[in-house]
């Protein structure tokens, strides 16, 4: 009787011990102390460093040339540009430039009358434009030589300072670009800035035309 | 014109030396049958080349979407990003030209941009830059020049910019924000004097994302001015522009 009762209780501990899983994990730690394996693999990854490539999508650069200021001559201007190509075709263009104008001819004949003093005859502006590529293409100088090209139209908003007052300004233009080197271009453009100005009495817009030439790198 | 032209072949040799000495351009291989090579970048420069499958190709540099590569005999072209994502890198993964997306767009950090508008009957400028705090909430720095009949203003603007959906392509925004102004009056006007005060303007406007890193934006905004007058001044704004972001 005693015997049967011992065998139903390890019986039962048995089960109880396979239901709960307890005699597996012996069996898993058992193999996790033993020896270890007898070949280590030494993974050894190739790391590849690829270079960056590089992106050269800002342009910028200087300019020379000619700016008729309406009523005040034709004067050297120079200036700088920076610009941001956004796709193939289209950019973004910050500009700006410096000019001291001459006098008018109602100055020059009336010998003394000055219309307006030094610091009021220098004429500073700035304009953000938005340019598109109409024509792009290449030009052919001799016979193995080939260069990029394009032709873009150019227009946006500004601010000239001029005659003592700021006056909000209005460019439009047309430019040519030719890229001697992958990273450097010559630019020849021709813009019209426009405002109004009341210097004598009553408002007038007057168009100030230039023609320049321009030196930019592609960084 | 010959000095130029040995100049410019001068620069040019020495830009082609420094390239090669550098020798650290990523490497693709060819995967299709061949890939194009233009003499420029853009769609319409002619093909004046083929790199076939299997050939290495060493990428030079990008402009927008064009790729310039140097194909083993050393010809130079330009590639599409399209194309270039056909080929392989050293490791056999596909190249992926980064362009940047919608994705980007919701993930940006820095934004900076231009706009133009009417400022209470006068002309606008602005030139922007924003830090994204959150993915909603965004700060901003800008400049304004206001060019009007009778003054001129610059002003200076530091605002808080709520955007309601900054996931989506579209999304509509609030700002709200302080600075200064200066107003200089026109020099043809007599016995006046330039000023400067201290302003609050709040307004909401819409964002649009377009391509790549670019976005269209445009605003309506009331400032008010407090003017050492009686009586503070409100100016209605309305402006339009692009920015970037990075």
């Amino acid at each position: 009787m005693e015997s049967r009762f011992l065998v139903l209780l390890l019986t039962l501990a048995a089960g109880v011990m396979s239901l709960t899983g307890c005699g597996r994990n012996r069996v898993i730690d058992e193999a996790a102390a033993g020896e270890p394996p007898v070949i280590e693999p030494e993974i050894d990854r190739r790391t590849i460093e690829q270079a960056k490539i590089d992106t050269e999508d800002f342009e910028v650069g200087i300019f020379a040339g000619q700016l008729s200021v309406e009523d005040f001559g034709v004067n050297n201007v120079g200036g700088v540009t920076f610009a941001y190509h956004i796709t193939e075709g289209l950019f973004v263009e910050l500009g700006a430039g410096y000019t001291e104008t001459g006098l008018t001819s109602f100055e020059r004949l009336s010998g003394a009358a000055q219309l307006l003093t030094d610091d009021q005859r220098e004429y500073t502006y700035y304009d953000l434009s938005l340019g598109y590529n109409i024509f792009p293409g290449e030009s052919f100088i001799g016979k193995s030589r080939a260069m990029n090209t394009a032709l873009y139209l150019i227009g946006g908003v500004g601010s000239t300072t001029f005659a003592g007052d700021d006056r909000f300004t209005l460019n439009i233009g047309l430019g040519f670009r030719i890229m001697p080197l992958d990273w450097l271009a010559i630019h020849a453009d021709v813009k019209d800035h426009f405002f109004d100005i009341d210097l004598l009495g009553e408002d007038k817009t007057t168009h100030n035309l230039s023609a320049q030439l321009g030196l930019t790198f592609f960084f | 014109m010959r000095q130029l032209t040995l100049l410019i072949s001068l620069c040019q040799l020495l830009y082609v030396s420094a390239v090669e000495a550098r020798g650290e351009h990523r490497e693709l291989t060819v995967q299709d049958p061949y890939i194009e090579m233009h003499t420029g970048p853009g769609r319409g420069y002619p093909i004046f080349y083929v790199a076939e499958r299997g050939e290495s190709i060493a990428v030079l540099r990008r402009r927008t979407d064009w790729y310039q590569v140097q194909g083993p005999r050393g010809e130079q072209g330009w590639v599409s990003s399209e194309q270039l994502e056909r080929t392989l890198e050293v490791d056999g993964e596909e190249f992926e030209a980064h362009r940047s997306t919608l994705e980007d767009y919701s993930g940006r950090r820095w934004e900076a941009g231009v706009s133009y508008g009417d400022f209470g009957g006068a002309n606008i400028i602005s030139t922007f830059g924003a830090f994204n705090l959150t993915g909603n909430l965004s700060i901003e720095l800008s400049l304004s020049q206001a060019l009007g009949r009778y003054s001129d203003s610059t002003m200076t603007n530091i605002n808080l910019v709520h955007s309601m959906f900054p996931e989506r392509r579209a999304s509509p925004y609030f700002t709200l924000g302080t600075g200064s102004i200066k107003t200089e009056p026109k020099a043809t006007l007599i016995a006046t004097v330039d000023r400067t005060d201290s302003l609050a303007h709040a307004g909401f406007g819409v964002r649009t994302y377009l391509t790549r890193r670019f976005v269209f934006r445009a605003e309506c905004k009331t400032y008010v001015i407090f003017t050492s007058r009686d009586d503070n001044e409100e100016i209605r704004e309305w402006k339009a522009g692009f920015s970037f972001f990075f």
